[in-house]
Order: C-alpha cells, then structure tokens, then sequence
C-alpha cells in the first residue's frame, strides 16, 4: 500500500494531502482588519469553515491511527458500491418519482458506476436494459426521459453512454442512427448553439450532449458543428472557466461540457486554454476535492467535471513551448484537415502521447473521494453531512479513476501503485474523459461505428 | 417531495365527472423495466391521464389544470411544462395568472432547469412591463441563496431582454458590502460594467472599477473573486495590463504586508509573462520570499515566483511547475 497517510514519502502529491490539515483557507481566514477592528464573518466564510472542520477532523482521525488501519480507512468498498448500485436497477422507492423524467440517467449513473468497479452486469439484466431504453426512444429519433416522454438531449446522452457501456452488438445496434441525427439537426440554434427539447433551454450542456453523441456514434457532420465553436467560445468568461450561457458564471459543469465539445469539433485551441487550465487548477481547495465555482464549498462530483479537464490528456493541449501565449499542441491544433472524419477526434484524442502529468493533487483528491464522499453502506455523496444519492456516486468513482489514471501516459496501461492511495486493489478501468464511458467499451462501439 | 401536503384531500381523477369521458393511458415500460419506480396511486393516475390528454393534444382548461397537478407532483418532467406552453398558447390564458403559479413553483423548486426556463418564455410573452417585477423576483430568491446559479442567468436575461439596468450596480454593491466573497455577484458586476448601455462599457468603467477592485483585495488578499475580476477589467489588453501601475503596484503591496499571497504572485507571473519590466523593489520583495532552503537559485523572476508558488501552494505545486517548465523564452 502507499505510505500516504503516515505523510513519510519524500515531497509527494500526498504529503500535500496531509499538511493541509491546520484549517486555513482563503476564505476562512479573518481579513486582516485595517482599521475598523475585527470584522464579521460572510456568509461564504461561515460556511466554508463549517466544511473545512469536517473535513479536517477526518483526515485528523486518519493521522492519528495506525498504517494498517489507515489502509483499511482508505479501501473502496467495493461489494457495498455493487450491492447499493445493483440494487438501484431494481425496484425503486416512491420517493423516486421526482426522478421519473431521469430514467436513462438513471441507468448510466449506475450502469456507468459498475462498470467502473469491473463488475459484468448479467447478461439478462443487460437485455432488459437495452429493451427497456429501447421504449424511451421516440419514434422520430432521441431518447425522452421515460417511456411515451419527449426525446430531450440529456437523456439522449445517457441512454447512448449506457448502451455504449453495455457494449453488446445488440445494445450497439439497437440505436436508431439516422433519426438521431435528425433529431440533433432538428434541436439545432441559428446560433450555432442546441437546445435541450422542442422549445427547450440553449446551454452549454446541450451543447455536449449533443456532440458527444454525435461523436461517439460516428454521424457527426459539418452542419451540427456551424458555429458551435463561437458559442461555446462567448460562454468562456473572463475568470477563464466556462458558463452556461454567455454572460453567466464560470462553473466545473459546464467548463467541462464547453471544453470537452471543443476538443470534440476540434476547436479546444479557439479558447483561452492558459486562463481555462489556471482557473481549473484552482478550483482544488484545502479539503483537497474540487469546488464547481469560485469561493463556492467542496463537492464530490466535481471530481470528475473539474479534474478531467485537469487531467494530463487535456492539459496536452496546452503544452506549447509559449506558455501564457498558449502555442498548442496535440489534437487540438488549429484548422487541421480532417481526414478520417469529423468524428475521429475523440479517437485521436486518447492516441496522443501527454507529455506532462496532471495539473492537479491527485492523491489529494483520491482522499476526498474515499473519506469524504464514501458511504460505508454502499455509494457517494457531495460531501460530509450529506446523502448518497445515484449522481454522486458515478461522478465520484469517475473522478476517482481519471485521478488513479492521471499520470498514465497509455490509459490503456495498469497505472503505478504510487498514482493509486490505498489499497491497489482500489483501481478502477480507466474512462474515456471526454464521454466518459470506460475506455475498453468505448474502443468496442467505436470498433462498431466506424463500419457502418 | 413537493407534492405530499396537498394530496391529503385529493379526489381521484377517476371519481371526478369532468374525467369520465377520457380513457387513462397507462405507462408502457415494457415487460422487464429497469429502475422501475414504485408509484404512489395518485402519482400513477395523473400520468396516465395526462399520457390521454398529451396524446390526444387535448388543449382544453382541464388539460391545464391536469399539468398543474402532474407539474405539482414532478416539476423537473419537461415534457408536461412543453405540453402546458402549448396549451396555454391555445387557450390564451391570463399569463399573469400563470406566473402566480411559477412564483409559488419556484419558490419550492429553486435550482429546476424547467421551473426557470418556463418563466423565461413567459416574461417574453409579458414583455419589458413585467421586467422589475421579474428583477424583484429573482432578488427575492438570490436573498434566500446569493450564488442560485438559475436566478442569475435569469436576471441576466430579464436585463438583457427587457431592460431595468438602472439600478443593476447598486445591487452589485449592496450584494459585495454584504458578502465579498460571493463569486456570483463579482461576475453580475463584470456582465453590468461590460454590458449595461447606461454605462460605457469596459474601457469606460476601467479605471473607476480598478479602484473599488484595489480596495477589495486589500481589505481581503486572501479572496480570489477580485483577483479574478482584477484580470477581467484588463481582458484582451493585456499592454494595458502590464502597463498600469496600478496593478504592479497592488502586487508589491501586498507582498509586502503578507508574507506570501498566492494571488499576488499568480498575477505577478502573468505579468512577467506578458513581458512587464518589475522593478528592483519588486525584485527584492520576491527574492525575500524565496525560501533560503530551496537551493535553485534562478536569474529569471518568473522562475523564482513559480518556485515560491510551488511550495506555498501545495495544491498546485504541479501547476507552478508545469508554468516554470514552459515560461515564454523572453521573460524575466
């Protein structure tokens, strides 16, 4: 196991982890009073101080016991995860009807979370997922968010990411390709944006929603990508993050939504990457996971939103030898013809070498996620003090293996036990970062697409 | 779960007269469903009716008020708020009537993507009259949570499309002297300073806004929002930038007084990058801060804040390196 938490490894990612433990942060520190004597605290303040005892009693419990017990502190818990995540793909609770309109969510969340975990699903259960999706499909192409409801981009994403982990010919082939492109042309913007449904909501989820499927399904075209890239470029704001419309807040949902469609149509090197990687850098706090905004608390899921984009495959695209004059290198440079199709470049994304390692902590983090988001009964959640829930738990276990992977340069390739805290037994399959389906499944549909 | 309360004394669909012509269309989840949800009876039937009345494009006052009941039960189902835009068109309801409805709605549902896009179509319908009623709104929510990142975007619309910028800077303030932390309202200042037609625009409002900035991050070095905004006031200029004394000098200041500022030194970096020629003071300042046990010494200034950074912010040690690794050849 790693020597993590007894901090006895030389300057490492986790002695990082471990010295941040005396509570001060930039916001909870006191503002040095100039002349009109002590302040009150903000609002902002208060509460992040509440966070940060939490946390920090935790990783004080951690300091204070014995290695083996600190190992033991630090597995994932795995058969509780399976049994909590199984269990969800049965029978739910009334209290589930707020999520009637989620179900293909519902199956990624989960579908996703176990397959991350390297758990096979059995084989009926997989037939039943791929019938039961194929009853969310509307007959003019999209998937809605429950049988009979209309096909709305988010879920559309979610049905065609699980189907897509489920990665059986059947499940691959139940798609109806040619009316889902319709049906992305049709929630196509004159701005070059989409919108979510008929007469639904422009942002940049839709944004990615709709390219991620097009990608990954290989029936992306030049006229789903017009002008895409300009609005996705006036959502960038002057933090450096990306909003969800243009004009809103920089926020870790849609960075990475904003991001990951660029790099998709090929366009990451329009943004200003160097303002982008420094905003998304510093989102990592003292409890070591990742906050979704500025002076905003801690939050498990970002773990995945904020630190794939952190990751060493997409900071790839800004090792130019420039620096802060961003000369770009990897998949996303400038105007590159494309030659195997629009479609190709999440393919070509996971082929580049990454010539530098991540822009985060990730062993940090890897400590939020087991001792902060982990439920011991099963499941993941924000943060200390809240409920598991189906979200948390495969953002959490995707952020967890992206920062496992993190310093890979193959993500095809086991990584090292030091790039794993706790047991190595906690590895997870290493994910497609801009999908986010595990990457063996994603190199099987793309196996599948590329022939039709 | 939003509905419970008012379900007490509900009646039945099936019980009602006006329903007894309409058939209810039970949800077809195939034989084997996944996740299936075990539906309460009264939840269950109003799907299927309303199934009857979506299906048959019913656009009728009960069909309205059937989509106030589903809306009640699930407010994030879009394509009962789709089918209720619809209807609502068709009938040409009392729109204010239908935003006493949403106010109530949003009110119990602060963070729904659909609760919010609704209220954006129908203050389109209602126009620029209803927008300091829409402002007024959105304040009433962001007074209950100030980053509700919904009620921004919506505000931001409501300017946008129908006006009431008056006011928009004060708010700003008022939020800022309340809680200068609050990220949300630093980024409401920046889309006023840069979008409001009652101002001039970021190059007007630069030099006035530099100063209340300035303020800010003295008072509270340790508050990235200012920092960030600091930036900001400077986007796509960055001659300007590295030009304005004011900036070096908020830098220097602050080291000087704390003895290590990330923030300060974060900009400081951009700074030199950008090719800004420090001074011997700041030079010294920084060159104090240096660590005496770090034993690279380095000619480059950029080189030694990176070299600080790397171990003031442990956070980002990897990020202070990786921009040590690729400085621009030219910089100091």
């Amino acid at each position: 196991m790693n020597e993590v938490a007894g901090g006895s490894l030389p300057r490492s990612d986790s002695s990082v982890a471990m010295e941040s433990s005396p509570p001060s942060s930039s916001t909870s520190s006191p503002p040095p009073s100039p002349s009109d004597g002590p302040r009150r605290l903000t609002v902002t303040q208060l509460e992040q101080l509440k966070v940060e005892e939490e946390v920090f009693e935790i990783y004080r419990i951690l300091r204070g016991i014995a290695p083996h017990t600190q190992s033991f502190m630090l597995e994932l818990w795995r058969d509780t995860h399976i049994e909590f995540l199984t269990r969800g793909l049965g029978l739910l609770g009334p209290s589930y009807h707020v999520l009637d309109a989620n179900r293909p969510w519902l199956c990624y969340w989960i579908i996703h979370s176990i397959a991350l975990l390297g758990e096979p699903l059995h084989s009926e259960l997989e037939d039943s997922v791929v019938e039961f999706l194929s009853h969310c499909e509307d007959k003019y192409g999209g998937y809605g968010g429950g049988p009979g409801q209309m096909p709305h981009l988010a879920t559309t994403y979610a049905a065609v990411n699980t189907l897509v982990t489920l990665g059986s010919d059947m499940a691959l082939s139940s798609i109806n390709r040619a009316n889902l492109l319709k049906f992305l042309l049709r929630m196509k913007d004159s701005s070059g944006a989409f919108r979510m449904h008929d007469g639904g909501e422009i942002d940049v989820r839709a944004c990615y929603t709709a390219i991620s499927v097009a990608s990954i399904l290989n029936v992306l075209d030049v006229e789903l990508v017009k002008d895409l890239g300009n609005y996705i470029l006036s959502c960038q704001t002057y933090e450096g993050g990306i909003a969800g419309e243009p004009g809103s807040e920089a926020h870790g949902g849609y960075t990475f939504c904003g991001l990951a469609a660029m790099i998709l149509i090929n366009e990451a090197d329009r943004l200003d990457l160097p303002s982008l990687v420094d905003w998304v850098a510093s989102r990592q706090g003292v409890e070591c996971g990742f906050q979704g905004r500025v002076n905003k608390l801690v939050d498990g899921c970002y773990s995945f939103w904020q630190a794939s984009v952190a990751c060493n495959k997409s900071c790839n695209f800004t090792t130019g030898e420039t620096g802060l004059d961003g000369n770009l290198c990897g998949a996303g440079t400038s105007h590159a013809k494309i030659e195997g199709g629009l479609s190709d470049f999440g393919f070509s994304f996971m082929e580049k070498q990454t010539e530098c390692g991540p822009l985060f902590q990730s062993i940090a983090l890897q400590q939020y996620i087991l001792l902060c988001s982990q439920v011991l009964e099963g499941g993941f959640k924000d943060k200390p003090g809240k409920q598991r829930d189906f979200y948390h738990s495969c953002y959490c276990l995707s952020g967890l293996s992206v920062s496992q992977y993190s310093c890979s340069k193959d993500a095809s390739v086991p990584p090292p036990t030091r790039a794993v805290l706790g047991p190595y037994a906690n590895l997870l399959e290493s994910v497609h970062p801009l999908y986010n389906v595990v990457l063996n499944k994603y190199y099987k549909s793309h196996e599948f697409f590329s022939c039709l | 779960m939003p509905s419970s309360d008012d379900e007490v004394d509900r009646i039945p669909l099936s019980a009602r007269p006006e329903w007894l012509d309409v058939r209810p269309v039970p949800q077809d989840d195939g034989p084997n469903p996944v996740a299936p949800i075990a539906y309460r009876d009264d939840f269950r039937e109003t799907m299927d009716y309303f199934r009857a009345v979506y299906l048959a494009d019913e656009r009728s006052r009960r069909a309205l008020d059937l989509t106030t009941e589903a809306i009640g039960m699930n407010p994030g189902n879009y394509t009962v708020w789709h089918f209720r835009r619809v209807v609502l068109e068709s009938l040409n309801a009392d729109l204010h009537e239908e935003r006493d409805f949403l106010d109530r709605m949003t009110m119990r549902n602060a963070k729904n993507y659909q609760i919010w896009h609704h209220r954006r179509w129908l203050a389109e319908k209602l126009g620029p009259e209803v927008a300091n009623k829409e402002l007024e709104f959105s304040k009433h929510i962001l007074d209950l949570d100030a980053k509700n990142y919904h009620a921004w975007s919506h505000r931001q619309w409501v300017l946008q499309s129908l006006g009431g910028w008056e006011s928009e800077l004060d708010y700003c303030c008022m939020l800022l002297e309340d809680d200068i932390f609050n990220n949300s309202a630093w980024n409401q200042r920046y889309f006023v300073i840069t979008r409001s037609p009652l101002l001039g625009g970021l190059q007007a409002m630069r030099d006035s806004e530099v100063g209340y900035t300035t303020e800010a991050i003295l008072a509270n070095p340790l508050n990235e929002s200012p920092w960030r905004y600091l930036r900001g006031l400077y986007k796509g200029d960055t001659s300007q930038l590295i030009s304005d004394n004011r900036v070096s000098e908020l830098c220097l200041k602050v080291l000087k007084t704390s003895n290590s500022c990330q923030f300060a030194l974060s900009l400081l970096l951009d700074l030199l990058c950008y090719g800004f020629q420090p001074s011997e003071e700041l030079g010294a300042v920084v060159e104090a801060l240096r660590n005496s046990e770090q034993d690279t010494v380095s000619s480059k200034l950029a080189t030694t804040v990176c070299l600080i950074l790397e171990i003031t912010d442990p956070m980002r040690s990897n990020y202070w390196a990786w921009r040590r690794n690729n400085l621009p050849s030219q910089v100091c």
